[in-house]
């Protein structure tokens, strides 16, 4: 939580992260690893049900456990007893009603942890179960389970002519599991209250600092300002810390003891405690002419948003306004729903939509490709978006949309030779349980080409705030922008000293002292903190070159606050049309994979790729972005999966849910990153973070769909949909 | 019970603890080396990597009272000592930093830790036996190329 310093590379160089020292040597600070003389430690008792009514809560055996200070339950929430991101529906502590496994009912501070455990388990409830509703689809006609109803969105997408039809038409259903952001630090925070118990200092591991702020503070009953937060040591968040987890309860549990609390999920927890990514059902017809122009695309999506509303509403968003992918599509009805149902509710994952969306409109170019007998990778390059284009939305493509070239720089990659044979090369690796017959193990090539909006979407009031202070030849940045990993310390550096001219520069910690920064997602904070950051210096900039054309010291202090706020968007009207997204991004990945056509085991042997990026800040950096993205979309093909029975997680924890290891992961081949500028982004820059994580997981399956001429029509793919 | 652990080649004082705790628990949370991370508790993410008599374990599984009169070796100890007293990376820790093997960082002292012990077994792994010793380390950022490129980075420079 220390600010930082180092002589600052200017943009396109590969700086290192200032916190990288510390944490090479164990010494950085996470929001686990926070302690304070006096603290109690807060535990949260959860529901086992999947859906039931709550009859009684009996804290009196609890409350007598030696230790234990303050046992909470919905009636001690001093302020609105819902919170949510884009609509308040989901309960800070459950009221009556416990509508998903795992649902928060109580919160317990005690002096060691184990005393809140024991206390936790002591306490009874009384529940008593109700049907529970776990279907996506039955979910959009059934009785609701909540008094808002069961449908977060309905969106309609209607463009071009309806009737139109082509001489060509291949359809699809595709489904898509349910994926965690798995980050490793699990979710902590500690709590301080104020002497004078008006107000509480909340250190957490949070996406998205001044939302947070404003969600506790309504649940407090506090004004926003008595609500300080900043942000600890964030071990990774991929979307997973962008709604609110443990903020609220440790903030009750230390206004309420007087004294300060710390809080740490484990991972068990941690898989019920936090949004994971939407399943989808998908059906879709694609219609082209004889000659491989795309004529409408058809398609109908249902994401499953669990129990509460979260972020499901843009997720659906993008899943439908992306539905055709980076294509030009003249006409287009879409149809999406996204619902509530008993199930752990979904939100914000890398992607957002796009993924799943990804996983059918690439399905469907390859039928297509075969119902035409035309190259897949023609077929995508002769109805490639270019600047100037249209999407479905009818929204006009005006920045960078070098679809064609990352195309043609991915494919261009030569493709890998034979793998050594080695035991741990072969499909399944280290888990390779059978002999299985050498020669049964075929290799599949398969390609796929995404596109991602990149910033807040449909009208929102999107922005960045950024204090720049110059003094003594050392620049300081103040902006709220989480740093979860991704690499802002380095950017917001490199921005700075490139407009200033300066070495020194340092990042100070982001906490709510500052105007809002956003969120740390939809690949924004290089171009929507960055602006911020470069705007604020530019200004700097200005009155130094003031000061010198007057004859002036510039040796003195100076400072600027700005705000950069991108152009802003409209929201989309009843058929679906709008300019409702700033800028895109776009990426092509090609797989390579080995499969055991006997034993169902794949391994992925490479992905090539290429991504169009505006401008490269930190080479080093993208390409970090792009390795671990894709290591996400690889998992989501082959191995990740929250297994789900009436509503209940069935693998919550490392041993059941599985991420890609050092062994798992293919080498990846970067073919181009396509510098074209995008217009108004800092320096032309790109948000690159998404990108990776969307194609790659298409072009994984379609990979093993050229080796198996299986359908590959859900993922994860598992050994069962290949060898049986 | 009141027992005495060999860390980092000091002796430290665990008093008034339960038998059942972790070492894990017991290096974070009663000797102040906070370094050793949790993240699954169950001996699959390496992310609380430790040296135990040349041996590397996740001290998530290990019952503390059972690294009695045993030596154990932190991330807290992996560091270059100058003869002036002052500590500095080590060439892995050095080509983490460089390499871009670091985003988050949450798990990237096991990975020091498990590479060190690598390179001390194994001074010369081919790429399949470091992503087979890396295996047993979960990295959710990078997707393993930066951390491969660093710890070749490192044998190319010790073979040199």
């Amino acid at each position: 939580m220390s600010a930082t310093t180092i002589r600052s590379p200017r943009v396109g160089e590969s700086a290192i992260r200032p916190d990288a020292p510390a944490k090479v040597q164990g010494k950085f600070g996470f929001s686990n690893d926070m302690w304070i003389e006096g603290m109690l430690h807060g535990v949260t008792l959860r529901s086992p049900q999947v859906h039931a009514r709550i009859v009684s809560v009996d804290v009196t055996r609890a409350s007598a456990v030696p230790g234990v200070h303050a046992i909470l339950t919905h009636a001690d929430i001093p302020g609105a007893d819902v919170y949510g991101l884009e609509h308040a529906d989901q309960p800070v502590l459950a009221n009556g009603i416990a509508r998903y496994f795992g649902e928060p009912v109580a919160i317990v501070a005690a002096e060691h942890p184990e005393t809140a455990r024991r206390a936790a388990a002591l306490i009874k409830v009384i529940y008593e179960p109700l049907d529970l509703l776990v279907d996506s689809e039955e979910a959009i006609t059934a009785p609701p389970i909540h008094p808002e109803g069961n449908v977060f969105r309905h969106l309609t997408i209607s463009h071009g002519n309806p009737d139109a039809i082509g001489d060509v038409i291949v359809e699809g259903s595709y489904e898509v599991g349910m994926q965690d952001q798995a980050f490793l630090g699990c979710e902590a925070g500690l709590a301080i209250p104020d002497d004078d118990g008006a107000g509480v200092e909340l250190f957490v591991s949070t996406q998205f600092l001044h939302v947070d702020r404003d969600q506790t503070a309504k649940c407090l009953g506090l004004a926003p300002e008595r609500v300080r937060m900043t942000v600890a040591g964030v071990g990774g968040a991929f979307g997973g810390r962008e709604d609110i987890s443990l903020q609220v309860h440790l903030c009750m549990l230390a206004l309420r003891t007087k004294r300060p609390v710390k809080m740490e999920y484990r991972r068990d927890e941690s898989f019920v405690g936090h949004v994971h990514r939407h399943p989808a059902k998908l059906e879709y017809r694609h219609h082209a002419s004889r000659d491989g122009k795309l004529v409408k695309v058809e398609a109908r999506i249902v994401l499953d948003g669990g129990a509460y509303a979260s972020t499901s509403s843009a997720v659906l968003a993008n899943a439908c306004c992306f539905a055709a992918g980076p294509y030009v599509v003249p006409n287009a009805r879409i149809e999406g729903f996204a619902v509530r149902t008993n199930n752990p509710p979904c939100g914000a994952m890398r992607g957002f939509g796009n993924v799943q969306a990804c996983f059918g409109h690439e399905a469907q170019m390859d039928k297509l490709a075969v119902a035409l007998d035309m190259d897949p990778i023609e077929l995508r390059l002769k109805n490639a978006l270019a600047t100037g284009d249209r999407l479905i939305t009818n929204q006009m493509i005006t920045g960078a949309a070098p679809v064609e070239a990352v195309i043609r720089a991915c494919a261009d990659v030569p493709l890998p030779t034979d793998s050594s044979g080695e035991l741990l090369e072969l499909p399944g690796g280290a888990g390779r349980t059978a002999a299985g017959e050498r020669d049964r193990i075929v290799r599949g090539v398969g390609f796929a080409v995404s596109i991602k909006n990149l910033m807040f979407s449909e009208g929102f009031d999107d922005f960045s705030t950024a204090r720049v202070v110059v003094d003594g030849g050392v620049a300081t940045i103040h902006c709220a922008c989480a740093e979860v990993g991704q690499g802002f310390v380095t950017v917001a550096q490199q921005i700075a000293s490139a407009v200033l001219d300066i070495d020194e520069v340092v990042v100070a910690p982001a906490d709510t002292t500052v105007g809002s920064a956003g969120s740390t997602s939809a690949s924004r904070q290089t171009m929507m903190s960055g602006g911020a950051v470069e705007g604020a210096c530019k200004a700097i900039r200005h009155m130094r070159d003031s000061d010198a054309a007057a004859g002036r010291s510039t040796e003195g202090r100076y400072e600027f606050t700005y705000e950069h706020h991108h152009r802003p968007t409209t929201t989309l009207d009843e058929n679906g049309q709008g300019d409702a997204h700033v800028s895109f991004a776009f990426a092509a990945h090609r797989a390579v994979v080995d499969v055991d056509v006997d034993l169902g085991l794949v391994r992925v042997i490479e992905i090539a790729t290429a991504q169009d990026v505006g401008k490269i800040i930190n080479p080093l950096q993208a390409v970090g972005q792009i390795e671990g993205g894709i290591a996400q979309g690889v998992g989501l093909a082959v191995m990740e999966e929250l297994v789900i029975k009436d509503g209940r997680i069935l693998n919550a924890s490392f041993t059941d849910y599985l991420l890609p290891t050092a062994l798992d992961m293919p080498t990846v081949r970067i073919g181009a990153l396509i510098e074209e500028p995008e217009p108004g982004a800092p320096f032309g820059a790109k948000g690159i973070g998404e990108s990776p994580c969307i194609s790659s997981t298409a072009a994984v399956a379609a990979a093993i769909r050229a080796a198996t001429n299986k359908p590959v029509n859900r993922i994860p793919v598992r050994p069962q949909d290949l060898a049986l | 019970m009141t027992y005495s652990l060999r860390v980092n080649g000091e002796d430290h004082i665990v008093s008034d603890s339960w038998i059942g705790e972790s070492l894990l628990f017991v290096l974070r949370g009663r000797l102040g080396l906070p370094g050793s991370k949790n993240a699954c508790e169950q001996g699959e993410c390496g992310s609380c990597s430790v040296v135990v008599d040349d041996k590397l374990v996740c001290s998530c599984l290990m019952l503390a009272a059972s690294c009695i009169g045993r030596e154990i070796k932190t991330v807290e100890a992996i560091a270059n000592n100058g003869r002036d007293g002052t500590e500095s990376l080590t060439d892995i820790q050095q080509a983490f930093v460089q390499a871009g093997a670091v985003q988050c960082g949450f798990c990237t002292p096991g990975f020091v830790v498990a590479i060190n012990h690598l390179l001390n077994e194994n001074p010369r792994p081919t790429e399949l036996e470091v992503r087979e010793a890396m295996s047993g380390n979960l990295c959710r950022c990078t997707g393993y190329g930066r951390i491969l490129d660093a710890v070749a980075q490192v044998v190319t420079e010790r073979t040199r």
